[in-house]
């Protein structure tokens, strides 16, 4: 699979390949393409709860896939407001969307500061490419 | 770095993400597992499984020395024939679970897992030396490629390559000929639970036949398939995969393979402990089951019921022709019922499951 892996401009990604899109003070957090193609077929997805609290790059869920199972890890530190619930009935939404309905969680980000440490899009990008070699 | 099969340059050039097994580095996918799955469940697909091993006994002694190294009674097996068998140690643990293709009483071929070739070996080695057996044992793994063609498909596929009339060969036999005008061995049979063949060829051969074959079964879709695939295909099948389900710590009275075990045979390696188990009875046995909550067992998780411990589980996967999650387990003998219900403890949560009837997936 040498082909390109998709990296979209308006959010920030981790060095663990989550990506965060923070409106409102709310953040939205899901896995990237590359991740995704790394994983394959995603069959099942333990969400956090509701209400739950998380700090940045503690566990937040985790994604099986035919082979592995993998962490995903927090951005951020904060509350989960919301949990993608399609995602336990579709886990391969992850795969075929991975950037819109494969999102994970919402969280309510206490301290958009921590985003900082984050990989913008372009940073990522050469991130990725340094992985692949 | 693992051995490589004669198909390994065509994988990475394909794409396909590599890892090891049993010492191989093999194909794990191309596109994706499921994919791939249902490939071979709707139509054909193909696996390089040259890392097999290939072990040929001949000479005048050859059947003593498979009765006296399998539990099965090959003396009743047709020429022309195949049999699934386990080659056990003296306490009767299964070293091994393989096919003996019968070409004759004195020439026969073993086909092991790659992980075992090598103790296999020794074992069948010092059985001829210790009876002074007139035989010629050999290691033809590394210059044997190995090819399954599965699904339904498969049949009109490698027909394009050769005069051999595979509507002849009924399930579980062989015919030797050639395909795509080089020698070969076809039999009937595979671990995906659909219809199909195996086809052993020289390595040299192997990626000439693995190509044809892609381009005659283009029509019809055909797929290179990896290890991913294959591990669901065989999980649905209830198809055991040696060091998951069954190993040396376990006999073939506690896994399924009950049935390849004949102790009427006046000898072979475990006899003795065997027959002293089948007196005696098993205190733990293995099951299918399928969750009844949502996650995924995974080999090594352990079974609960209530407070007790009750098992191990050795294999568990999504199954997409099911699109349930399934999976495998010794549970205590009391816990083997279908219809019990059981937990298995993933990352410190207890998710009910129930054990249901293997397999889990058997095609019309």
């Amino acid at each position: 699979m040498t082909e390109e892996s998709k990296v979209l401009d308006d959010r920030k990604y981790t060095k663990e390949h989550e990506w965060v899109k923070i409106e409102n003070g709310i953040g939205t957090i899901g896995i990237s393409d590359y991740a995704q193609h790394a994983l394959t077929d995603v069959v099942y997805a333990e969400l956090p709860k509701e209400g739950e609290k998380v700090e940045a790059m503690g566990k937040l869920a985790v994604l099986e896939s035919v082979k592995s199972v993998s962490d995903v890890y927090a951005p951020a530190s904060g509350e989960v407001v919301e949990v993608n619930k399609a995602l336990e009935e579709t886990p391969g939404l992850i795969n075929k969307s991975p950037f819109e309905e494969g999102w994970i969680a919402k969280i309510k980000v206490i301290d958009e500061a921590e985003l900082d440490n984050l990989m913008g899009a372009e940073e990522y990008k050469k991130f990725l490419s340094e992985q692949e070699h | 770095m693992g051995e490589k099969t004669p198909l390994y340059e065509w994988h990475k050039s394909a794409g396909a993400q590599v890892i090891d097994f049993g010492g191989w580095d093999m194909p794990v996918y191309y596109s994706t597992p499921i994919e791939e799955h249902e490939c071979i469940r709707s139509s054909v697909g193909l696996f390089d499984v040259s890392h097999m091993g290939e072990i040929w006994i001949e000479g005048k002694d050859a059947l003593a020395v498979v009765q006296k190294a399998v539990s099965r009674d090959i003396s009743k097996t047709a020429v022309g024939k195949m049999d699934l068998c386990v080659m056990c140690n003296e306490q009767g643990g299964i070293m091994d679970d393989l096919t003996v293709y019968k070409f004759s009483e004195e020439k026969m071929l073993l086909v092991v897992n790659a992980g075992t070739a090598g103790k296999d070996f020794a074992q069948l080695e010092g059985i001829a030396k210790g009876t002074g057996a007139n035989v010629k044992l050999s290691n033809k793994t590394m210059e044997t490629g190995k090819i399954d063609v599965q699904g339904q498909k498969a049949e009109e596929v490698l027909q394009k390559l050769t005069k051999i009339e595979l509507g002849k060969i009924g399930f579980y036999r062989f015919k030797e000929g050639k395909v795509n005008d080089k020698e070969a061995i076809v039999s009937r049979s595979g671990y995906t639970g659909e219809d199909g063949f195996e086809i052993y060829c020289l390595w040299k051969d192997t990626q000439e036949i693995w190509e044809r074959l892609i381009e005659a079964g283009a029509e019809a879709g055909i797929k290179p398939c990896g290890l991913g695939a294959r591990d669901m295909l065989r999980l649905e099948s209830g198809y055991m995969l040696y060091g998951n389900d069954i190993d040396e710590e376990h006999t073939p009275y506690e896994g399924v393979y009950g049935w390849v075990v004949d102790l009427n045979k006046e000898d072979f390696v475990g006899r003795e402990s065997l027959a002293g188990q089948r007196e005696k009875g098993i205190s733990k046995k293995l099951v299918g089951f399928e969750m009844k909550e949502r996650g995924i067992a995974r080999h090594g998780y352990k079974i609960f019921r209530g407070k007790e411990e009750i098992g191990e589980v050795t294999s568990g996967s999504f199954s997409p022709t099911l699109g349930k999650n399934i999976g495998m387990a010794y549970v205590g003998n009391e816990f083997k019922e279908i219809g019990t219900e059981i937990e298995v403890e993933i990352r410190e949560q207890r998710v009910k499951a129930e054990v249901v009837k293997m397999p889990f997936y058997k095609r019309e």
